[in-house]
């Protein structure tokens, strides 16, 4: 089946078990068709309440105004923005496994790179609440965009970094969408010849937009797939780039600094591949998917985690060194502060979940232990947003002048809104788990013969075999 | 014409049979196929595709009219003084203008492919069966003894032919 050197003693097949191909459309269409198992009730259930949790604080907020959040003069930005840096850099992960390995050829990501996708344009959505929601007026939100309007037209600060974040943000998650639907079209015109005729079929034959599975068809479309994963790629780079600039353009101490674009985004990969691993670990064992996503694909994201973790440790303790190093004493006191400060559990449970729990990871037991993934993978999540809330908050409450300084704890609404952003979150990625394919079924099937000649798939036809040609005139 | 639907069951077979039929000259239609199959755009001799400078074309326009609408608002429309900051302060310009690029690039590029493979909700086609599960399809366009044997010869699971088109 696989032609071309795949056949290395080196490697190692990425489908764990033989598979025919319509085995994998089995598989994959099963889970779909099948009825939803309790498992999937009671987390369904869970995470909706979650989400009517964070809509009534959400309602209310809106109804009553931001001063139903802890914020202050001092500290104007708390969890609301940490909670949209944090969910953005969730979704990082999802491109990068779309789109950079992809690019670089790494076959292993088949398997999980249509749910890594779906989280991130969930985890889009999640982010895009937050600046909304703090605008204190959604309402006028379309006053960010640049349309002609009878006030000059007065036009939108082109320099603004929050300007650039909404043109970041909102191409970011077009092109994810856009990407995301062109890798689905074929598998959806195998979900339609699959069915029965009925509305489920209809539905599926408007939403596989006429897909016939034709060669001068699939070569156009590995042209697009390649595109569109050179624009994702640097795109994907951009876009926490920008975000690090909303915070590194100003002048607060330990914002700062020209760190910020290679920092957040590291932070981001980190923080997202942390957040693919969660949910991998949960749908394969739900799903049953254990042969397609196997122990080698947790553990070749367990390496990135150790790298991207990496440089976040570096980046931390490069901000350090270089707060003493410029012998500015504002920034050398933000740090001081941060470490030792009224935030100091914040920045310790930052620096213990990701600087110190990733390097359990190093040792291959544990880093091919399923368990231990998944609790360091709750863990890093935990620490990427305590990480948020440290550069945010530490960096806000003490600034130059002490007569200003200020303390912030969130309200209740603060902390449903965050529970209530997890649960939009899972509710959204349990119903796309319902509802369409969740792994690239197409894309599983150009893989199944890697490394894999022996169990070909049967019936072996070793050509010419005219005898079974079934002639039909 | 008549034509001829062969149908195999691994990507093995229905790339010898594309060699096959496209060294001896046999037209091919088109071949159906579960993913895409390397190797086959070169058995069936397909030119590469010119996505990429449609691609590249909106990407250049995206830029262009991302930085020209800055400039011109910033410059010419309603020249405002942010901090001392130059009216056409074009590194500021820089990350709308990265963004709409992209944004630009690809849905123009996704929009061409649409267009020019006929793809497109609302679009009603009979697919060949299995094709999109577990069958490799050629459709040869002439249905004579000599490319039935071909096929046969290629290992093919069921060879038919057919008075008039496909999809």
């Amino acid at each position: 089946m696989a032609e071309h050197g795949s056949l290395s003693a080196l490697r190692e097949p990425l489908i764990s078990e033989p598979r025919t191909l319509g085995g994998i459309t089995d598989d994959i269409l099963g889970q779909m068709q099948s009825r939803p198992t309790a498992r999937w009730w009671i987390a369904f259930g869970v995470a909706a309440s979650l989400l009517v949790l964070g809509i009534g604080s959400v309602t209310y907020e809106i109804l009553t105004g931001i001063g139903v959040w802890g914020l202050n003069r001092t500290v104007g930005w708390a969890f609301d923005i940490t909670n949209f840096v944090f969910w953005v850099g969730i979704g990082h992960a999802g491109t990068l496994i779309s789109a950079i390995l992809f690019l670089f050829r790494q076959k292993w990501r088949t398997s999980i790179n249509r749910s890594a996708e779906a989280m991130t344009l969930f985890a889009v959505m999640c982010a895009g609440v937050f600046p909304l929601i703090h605008m204190g007026r959604p309402w006028v939100g379309f006053f960010v965009f640049p349309y002609p309007n009878d006030r000059g037209p007065l036009w939108v600060n082109f320099r603004s970094p929050l300007l650039w974040d909404v043109f970041a943000i909102s191409t970011y998650f077009t092109v994810s969408a856009v990407f995301w639907y062109v890798g689905l079209i074929p598998d959806l015109a195998t979900v339609r010849d699959r069915l029965a005729a009925g509305m489920k079929k209809r539905i599926f034959s408007v939403l596989s937009f006429g897909w016939t599975g034709s060669a001068r068809i699939w070569a156009r479309y590995e042209t697009l797939y390649m595109l569109l994963a050179g624009l994702a790629t640097p795109l994907v780079l951009s876009v926490h780039t920008i975000v690090s600039m909303d915070f590194a353009t100003s002048v607060i101490p330990g914002w700062h600094t020209t760190i910020f674009p290679p920092y957040f985004v590291a932070g981001a990969v980190f923080s997202g591949f942390a957040m693919v691993l969660t949910l991998m670990i949960v749908a394969r064992s739900v799903m049953g998917f254990e042969h397609l996503i196997t122990i080698r694909h947790l553990e070749n994201m367990a390496k990135i985690i150790i790298v991207t973790g990496g440089i976040v440790g570096l980046a931390y303790g490069t901000e350090f060194f270089i707060a003493w190093f410029s012998g500015n004493a504002y920034e050398r006191f933000a740090f001081i502060n941060r470490a030792t400060g009224p935030f100091a559990w914040a920045y310790w449970i930052m620096v213990s979940c990701n600087v110190i729990s990733p390097q359990l990871l190093w040792f291959k037991r544990l880093r091919t232990s399923v368990p231990v993934l998944f609790v360091l993978s709750l863990v890093i999540n935990v620490g990427m947003w305590f990480e948020r809330f440290v550069i945010i908050v530490t960096s806000l409450h003490r600034d130059f002048l002490p007569s200003s300084w200020a303390s912030y704890s969130p309200t209740r609404f603060e902390v449903f809104t965050l529970i209530g952003s997890f649960g939009l979150f899972f509710t959204l990625f349990l119903l796309f788990v319902r509802v369409l394919p969740v792994i690239s079924i197409g894309e599983v099937k150009s893989v199944l013969g890697f490394a894999r000649a022996a169990t070909k798939a049967p019936p072996a036809p070793a050509h010419p075999a005219p005898a079974r040609t079934r002639e039909v005139a | 014409m008549s034509r001829l639907v062969a149908t195999f069951t691994d990507e093995a077979g229905l790339l010898a049979a594309t060699r096959a039929a496209r060294a001896a000259g046999v037209p091919i239609d088109d071949a159906y196929t579960p993913y895409a199959v390397h190797g086959l755009d070169e058995a069936m001799g397909l030119r590469r595709s010119r996505l990429t400078w449609v691609c590249f074309a909106a990407g250049i326009t995206g830029a262009t009219v991302a930085l020209g609408f800055q400039l011109w608002t910033s410059v010419v429309s309603w020249p405002l003084n942010v901090g001392g900051k130059p009216f056409a302060s074009v590194p500021a310009f820089i990350p709308v203008t990265f963004e709409l690029t992209v944004l630009s690039a690809a849905l123009v590029s996704a929009a061409t492919f649409l267009l020019r493979s006929h793809l497109g909700p609302g679009r009603r086609v009979v697919p060949l069966p299995r094709v999109t599960d577990d069958r490799f399809t050629l459709v040869l366009g002439d249905g004579g003894e000599s490319a039935r044997r071909l096929m046969r010869e290629a290992g093919a699971e069921e060879i038919q032919s057919t008075g008039g088109g496909t999809s």
